[in-house]
């Protein structure tokens, strides 16, 4: 199934993106290959407009590439009818938004298990004690989302990507909406269902300590991968953004 | 994912009730009416079922052929010989006569005529205390004996009437003083529809009715173990041609036609009504369910990308749909309990009095009211949902994003024209085709209607900005920077102002259309008074409409001063296979009455003589008639009157009294059955004078039911029947507009919501509460206003359509009502802000700006 790629869950092959037509046509991207290996979180950095929120639509099926071509547990998706990615997005794809995108009618017990509702599962008894437990909520299951911090929020919707054990769950600056403390609980919290869960996760963030968190950092500038860096310090991924910015 | 859909409705209280209203009026409006008619359907059937209940057959007169229901015209009388005979026959165990009016005028202590509405006054004779056949009960005093009468508990107690008093009846002759002997009940009914009832002894009834000799009917109970077949089977060996007999239940339904007609009518008339609130209603639905789901647009953005589909989405939103269209179904079918005693009250109030025993809740209110409620809340969702089904997953992770357009949206201009110009063409058809049926007609009408309503109000999107520009100006110079914004947000979402418009703009264009109807009416008709009626006086009944004796015309004519007196009767004949109007005048009319003449002369009014006619223009040459022309008209009687064509005249537009054939009034009464004037037109020595009037007066003061007017009091009289049918048009009209008025405030409500950043941010810089208020009203008067303008505007155009299809009806715009209708708008748009502008100027700044 896997194309001989074992270990990527995640194929992305010579992407374009372009935007517009003729004469004020935009190359968001511009020819992008690249792998996401399997229970490893790759963190994807880059200046404003660099592409890279454009790359994280595109490999998770929300847009679709002008050109080349994306597969995701084996399936190329490019290609595939509204129906088939609904059911694609069920089976493999988790998100976590940078504004939680929390239903404010549903409690948070409601909100966690809604994909599983939408698919008509039930979650396993045991995984979700232990979701639970793992992302702090017990004693606040049956909050609404006005009830909750912001952090209790993300922490709702990262126990909602979570809970259908997804494929992969790529995470939209994650921590883009929260204070400093309340971040570095959250990027500990991803860090934990990589380590725990072994879940192959990505994430887009224009903070170096986010990123300093991941098993390999992607940096983007004018729609193309220019540095590929394995997991690193702070200092490291400052200095390649500062380098970068300055490039550019 | 139903746990998604309800929870989300919970979490919209305030939005989903309001939506709710909308449909729960028009629910209202149906249950009410079913149960409403149902319960006086009920009411007349037990009353009509208990007047034969002790018969086994009834003989009565027979027409020569079927009248026309609701003509007034009456069956003959027949010999009174018929009784004996019947009595006489083999397994009859008894058999009573009866004669009996509609006509049987009570006079109160003060000398005027007792009339309640339009009800009729039942007048007859009645058995003798204890027999089977008399429908009566006695709560006191005695059956009556000659000279006396009986008379009804409610009119009795609203007159204050004591036994022993004397009391004024007129019928057929002059007023004449009878004893009230006691006073009764009809069954369990307090009230037959707010009719009087007046009981008489068989001879005394006989000669009041100027039926000496005669009888209308006899009701014959079989003896033990005969069958009525058997009885019926007796009987027609002796019947007398001009006689028929029946079993007494088929006498019963045959009674209850006329009823049931009304009844199935009224029905009709008022679902129309409950239809039309119901149409404004899903103007309103779809409107609020397209601006709630555009505010939505994040959420189902987010469902998508959690694997919710298209599909569950859509079913999502048509669950909700259909629970709201379920609840409010529910609430207004049990609202229309109330709503149906609501009327009767109503209906009491204007003195028309229907008879009640209770509501009736059939099976049937329930299933139509729920089934109408929750079908037209599914189809108003539907366009909103399969919307909503188009916003794509990534808009999850975009700021501010919208609804994607439809996929229809560019054809919508050439759409909303096409379907207007169709719904022209309906009505076009409907009104101007040859060989419609009335419902054919109604059919193609209503679907016109409803076919521009929908096309224009698709298409007010695009005029929504130049009117609220216009209209919007006042507002600019009255309400300052307020009034600025109002009028800038009223353009801001041109679709939305344009539904939230477009549903009152249905209720003000139905509106308009009656009044341009009515003012249509009343010029004409008030011109055709003009010409025909050129002389002084008119004597009508009071009601203005119900026949009335001869004898009393006859007293006015000895009036001191009296010239002319040219007095309509009317009838029904048969001619040539048809039933028709025929109206008989005496030769006085030569003198008070001027008709324009295409063949013969005013002169022939005069000269009718035994078989001298004249006919009307479009009868003469449908039927090709001149002068000269033989007519054959069959009376109910079923004589054949042989006359000749001696004059045909020119109605004018608004019509004229008299019907396609008129003959002499001499030949009318020898061959009809208690002949009665409609109208009577007095020509008097030096015109209009008081001396004249009070001569008048004098001269009828044995005839209260009649009353002598001049012409300008004639025409109003007239056409004041009109004015309470537009009143109750108007009424339920009002409806569909409190409808749209809930739309609105909906539409402001949601928009508030929507916008409580920028309200913060206005307070935040300065702007008071009040001037806040002041810009959620100015927005909403200038939506009202857009819709005011459309409707009115539309319903001149409709009102003029209908005018020039109608040939008894000249144009004329009702200027002082669309002045009114206009102030009516304002006043609406007003009322509609109150409530969603106390609630953005309560918003708290601060909150505002951190909402989200």
């Amino acid at each position: 199934m896997q194309d001989g790629n074992s270990g990527a869950v995640v194929v992305a092959n010579e992407v374009t993106r372009r935007y517009g037509k003729g004469d004020t046509a935009v190359d968001a991207l511009r020819g992008v290959s690249l792998e996401i290996a399997e229970g490893k979180l790759t963190a994807v950095m880059g200046p404003s407009g660099s592409g890279k929120s454009t790359l994280m639509h595109i490999l998770a099926g929300l847009d679709k590439p002008t050109e080349g071509s994306v597969t995701i547990a084996g399936t190329e998706i490019t290609r595939l009818k509204d129906s088939d990615l609904t059911k694609l997005r069920r089976r493999h794809i988790g998100f976590v938004f940078q504004f939680f995108n929390l239903l404010p009618m549903l409690n948070a017990e409601e909100n966690i298990v809604l994909p599983l509702s939408i698919a008509s599962q039930k979650p396993d008894p045991a995984f979700f004690a232990d979701l639970i437990d793992k992302v702090g909520l017990a004693d606040r299951l049956t909050h609404r989302p006005a009830e909750l911090s912001g952090g209790q929020q993300q922490r709702v919707a990262i126990a909602r990507a979570l809970v259908s054990r997804p494929t992969v769950l790529f995470a939209d600056e994650p921590t883009g909406n929260l204070d400093s403390t309340t971040s570095a609980g959250i990027l500990e919290l991803m860090r934990d269902s990589v380590e725990s869960y072994g879940q192959t996760m990505v994430m887009v963030t224009h903070e170096a300590r986010a990123a300093a968190i991941a098993d390999r950092v992607l940096f983007l500038a004018d729609g193309l991968i220019v540095r590929d860096m394995p997991r690193t310090s702070q200092g490291d991924i400052l200095a390649a953004m500062t380098e970068l910015t300055a490039v550019v | 994912m139903i746990r998604f859909a309800l929870k989300g409705m919970l979490g919209r209280k305030l939005r989903t009730i309001l939506t709710a209203i909308a449909i729960v009026l028009g629910v209202t409006m149906v249950s009410g009416t079913y149960v409403l008619t149902d319960s006086i359907d009920q009411a007349f059937d037990s009353i009509f079922t208990d007047v034969r209940a002790g018969s086994s057959v009834v003989i009565s007169g027979k027409s020569a052929f079927d009248l026309s229901d609701g003509s007034g015209a009456t069956a003959p009388a027949f010999d009174e010989s018929l009784l004996e005979e019947v009595r006489g026959l083999p397994g009859v165990q008894a058999a009573e006569a009866s004669v009996d009016t509609e006509s049987a005028q009570l006079i109160g202590d003060d000398g005027k005529a007792i009339v309640y509405g339009g009800a009729p006054n039942l007048g007859f004779s009645i058995a003798n205390g204890d027999s089977q056949f008399n429908p009566l009960t006695l709560v006191e005093g005695e059956w009556p004996g000659p000279n006396e009468v009986v008379i009804d508990e409610s009119t009795v107690d609203k007159e204050d009437f004591k036994i022993g008093q004397e009391v004024g009846v007129q019928a057929a002759g002059p007023v004449e003083r009878l004893r009230i002997s006691g006073v009764t009940r009809f069954g369990s009914v307090s009230t037959i529809g707010g009719a009087t009832l007046a009981g008489f002894d068989l001879r005394t009834a006989q000669r009041l009715f100027d039926r000496e000799g005669k009888l209308d009917e006899i009701a014959v109970a079989a003896e033990a173990g005969v069958s009525d077949v058997e009885l019926l089977r007796q009987i027609r060996t002796i019947l007398p041609e001009d006689t028929q007999v029946l079993a007494a239940e088929q006498q019963a339904e045959e009674d209850a036609s006329d009823t049931n007609e009304f009844i199935t009518f009224l029905q009709g008339f008022l679902l129309a009504f409950a239809g039309i609130a119901l149409f404004v209603g899903s103007f309103v639905i779809a409107n609020s369910l397209s601006i709630t789901i555009a505010q939505r647009t994040r959420e189902f953005a987010t469902v998508r990308t959690l694997g919710a589909s298209r599909r569950q989405v859509l079913g999502s939103l048509v669950l909700e749909a259909l629970v709201i269209g379920a609840l409010s179904s529910l609430v207004g079918l049990f609202l229309g309990l109330g709503l149906a005693k609501l009327l009767f009250w109503l209906f009491e109030a204007v003195g028309f009095t229907l008879p009640n025993q209770g509501l009736i809740f059939e099976t049937r209110t329930i299933v139509v009211s729920l089934i109408v409620g929750i079908l037209v809340t599914l189809f108003a969702s539907l366009r909103p949902a399969l919307r909503a089904t188009r916003v794509p997953p990534i808009a999850a992770v975009r700021e501010g994003a919208t609804l994607p357009p439809s996929r229809f949206a560019r054809f919508r201009t050439v759409g909303s024209l096409a379907l207007t110009a169709l719904g022209f063409a309906a009505l076009a058809y409907g009104l101007f085709a040859d060989g419609l049926s009335t419902t054919q007609l109604l059919v193609w009408m209503g679907l016109g209607a409803l076919l521009i309503f929908i096309g224009v109000a698709l298409f007010a999107p695009r005029i929504v900005r130049p009117l609220a520009s216009t209209l919007g100006w006042p507002a600019t110079k009255m309400g300052g920077a307020a009034g600025q914004l109002a009028r800038d947000n009223s353009r801001r979402n041109p679709q939305r102002t344009a539904s939230t418009a477009s549903a009152l703009m249905i209720g003000l264009a139905l509106v308009t259309l009656v009044a341009v109807l009515a003012q249509g009416i009343t010029t004409t008709f008030t011109r055709s008074v003009e010409q025909i009626f050129t002389s002084d006086y008119a004597i009508t009944a009071q009601n203005n409409f119900a026949p009335i004796p001869i004898a009393a015309a006859a007293a006015a004519a000895k009036a001191p001063g009296v010239e002319a007196v040219a007095n309509v009767r009317t009838g029904e004949g048969r001619i040539n296979n048809t039933n028709e109007f025929v109206t008989a005048v005496d030769p006085g009319a030569e003198s008070a009455i001027t008709l324009e003449w295409k063949e013969g002369s005013q002169e022939v009014l005069g000269q009718l003589g035994r078989e001298g006619a004249f006919v009307d223009e479009g009868y003469a040459e449908d039927n090709d008639l001149s002068l000269g022309s033989p007519i054959e008209v069959l009376t109910p009687a079923g004589k054949t009157l042989e006359l000749t064509v001696k004059g045909v005249f020119d109605p004018p537009t608004g019509g004229s009294p008299f019907g396609v054939v008129t003959f002499s009034s001499e030949t009318f009464d020898e061959n009809y059955v208690s002949p009665r004037n409609l109208y009577s037109f007095i020509q008097m020595d030096g015109d209009v004078t008081e001396a004249n009037t009070e001569a008048l007066k004098a001269s009828l003061a044995d005839f209260p039911n009649a009353k002598a007017q001049t012409r300008a009091e004639f025409v109003d009289n007239q056409i004041s029947a009109l004015s309470s049918i537009l009143n109750i048009l108007y009424v339920l009209l009002a409806l569909s507009v409190v409808v749209s008025l809930f739309g609105i405030v909906n539409t402001l409500v949601l928009t508030v919501f929507e916008r409580t950043r920028e309200i913060g941010m206005l307070r935040a810089v300065g702007m008071t509460r009040r001037q806040v208020r002041r810009m959620v009203r100015h927005e909403s008067v200038i939506t009202a206003l857009i819709g005011g303008v459309l409707g009115i505007v539309l319903g001149v155009v409709l009102g003029g359509l209908l005018v020039a299809r109608v040939e008894f009806i000249e144009f004329s715009l009702p200027t002082t009502q669309l002045v009114i209708f206009a102030i009516a708008t304002i006043v609406v748009g007003i009322l509609a802000a109150i409530f969603p502008a106390r609630r953005a100027a309560r918003l708290d700044p601060l909150r505002a700006l951190q909402y989200e």
